[in-house]
């Protein structure tokens, strides 16, 4: 009987809730870390018994541990994210330039293929790379010595990397996203970069045709159609089908084109999920109504799933890494809010029920199915 | 034999119960103890002061004999109460948090 694994990062902690296929019945485990913020907790396709985890807190800085027993017990692993080279300067909001400077790790991105392979996208913005399980990382310099980089600027939640994304049909090609420089991608598994920014018409941007400077909030693929890239940018919903070459917006009918997260479904390439959020500087649903969209035709034309979630009075966010689905025949879907709740579709977002509530701020939502 | 006390996080990262109690050659300063300290515990590097630059992160303190050595050259010799360990050495996290 396959085992559902929810890995819940939180601004206080780590959570791990489990049920049986059914997807009904949870339980809950944590807190993993009390006190400390769980920016990212990611398991290895290859072994899901290693699970990754950013753990830091403002008073003492970064720290990562791993599991090999399916999160029962961990031990920390290296925490040295030290640059590598010439540590350059980048953008800041006053319009001069700032050295690099490490803050904290956004997000685990363990290798589709190889247990000990993982990589971290940190703040300032960069790209590391374990071969060891996390016991050394090393600077993937491609990314953050592009010529573009003193032209990135810290998003409000400063300058980070936080989405990284592989090709599971090409292990060289890697895509990245920063905000707010925006999509690099990679053909030669890190050596080098190049900006995949065509066709994002940032509001926020006078130049129409500017390489860098986009908020990107998440991207996701489906491994059927690697081509298809799908992306919530700060403002708009985007679809490239050429690896990222070229953007399209796909917003369609969606009641606001704002959110932070995106994700496809497990076996259907063209259904792809969106939480939209009334606007960058109010941070939460419309109408006070939590709804997930979803459009079965790759965009444009989009419906509320709303059966199960807070119809009324609801004014919670959905972080870029809140979102997850897995991949059982009926295809589940995860979201975690700013309130603390965790709700899960066993039926592909037609409905959906509340596996826990009243936990921390929830910074991610990661899924994974024990077989 | 110079005490040490570590905030809960800390403690708890390194698996230390109580105070440490460690040895460090003489003259004792805030760079000795925290080298002995990361080298006993290598977890803890980087979470009291930057790995690299060595400075001390923003939000710890350190307290020697009542008085705030946070900003204290950290090469200047600790109080004789400290190094003879009649009193320990505190390393804790700043309020803040507003």
């Amino acid at each position: 009987m396959p085992v559902v694994r929810v890995l819940v990062g939180t601004r206080k902690g780590g959570f791990i809730l489990t049920s049986d296929e059914g997807r009904t019945n949870w339980t809950v485990a944590g807190p993993h870390f009390p006190g400390w913020e769980m920016y990212h907790l990611a398991g290895s396709p290859v072994n899901p018994d290693r699970i990754y985890a950013s753990q830091s807190t403002g008073w003492f800085g970064q720290i990562i541990q791993r599991s090999d027993n399916g999160g029962i017990t961990w031990a920390p692993v290296s925490n040295d994210f030290s640059y590598v080279g010439e540590v350059g300067t980048h953008l800041y909001f006053d319009g001069t330039q700032r050295p690099f400077n490490f803050t904290r790790v956004w997000h685990l991105e363990p290798s589709l293929t190889e247990v000990d392979v993982v990589y971290a996208g940190i703040e300032d913005a960069a790209l590391f790379k374990s071969t060891d399980g996390g016991d050394s990382w090393t600077e993937l310099t491609g990314l953050r010595q592009h010529p573009s980089a003193p032209f990135w600027q810290p998003g409000a939640g400063g300058l980070c990397l936080h989405t990284i994304l592989q090709d599971p049909t090409n292990d060289q090609r890697i895509y990245t996203a920063i905000s707010a420089a925006g999509v690099f991608r990679t053909d030669d598994q890190g050596a080098t970069w190049t900006p995949k920014n065509v066709g994002l018409d940032s509001g926020e941007i006078p130049d129409p045709d500017a390489e860098v400077g986009h908020c990107v909030h998440k991207l996701d693929l489906h491994p059927a159609k690697p081509n298809v890239i799908y992306m919530q940018k700060h403002w708009d919903v985007m679809r490239s089908e050429d690896f990222g070459d070229t953007w399209t917006e796909i917003s369609g009918d969606l009641p606001t084109d704002f959110g932070m997260t995106v994700a496809v479904h497990a076996h259907e390439p063209d259904t792809v999920y969106v939480v939209p959020i009334e606007s960058d500087t109010q941070h939460f649903p419309p109408e006070g109504k939590l709804r997930v969209y979803r459009s079965r035709v790759g965009g444009y034309e989009w419906e509320p799933l709303t059966k199960g979630l807070p119809q009324e009075n609801c004014y919670v966010n959905v972080l870029r890494d809140a979102m997850a689905v897995d991949d059982l025949d009926e295809c589940g879907i995860y979201v975690g809010t700013s309130a603390g709740e965790v709700y899960c579709s066993s039926n592909s977002g037609d409905s959906w029920i509340k596996i826990v509530g009243n936990l921390p701020v929830i910074c991610s939502v990661e899924v994974q199915v024990v077989r | 034999m110079i005490r040490v006390k570590l905030p809960a996080h800390l403690r708890t990262l390194a698996q230390i119960d109580g105070e440490l109690s460690i040895d460090v050659e003489s003259p004792v300063t805030l760079d000795r103890v925290i080298d002995e300290i990361e080298s006993r515990f290598p977890v803890l590097i980087g979470t009291i002061r930057d790995r690299g630059t060595k400075k001390r992160r923003a939000f710890v303190r350190f307290y020697a004999c009542e008085e705030n050595w946070s900003n204290s050259p950290t090469d200047a010799p600790l109080p004789d109460e400290i190094t003879n360990g009649q009193e320990p050495l505190l390393i804790i996290g700043a309020m803040a948090g507003g």
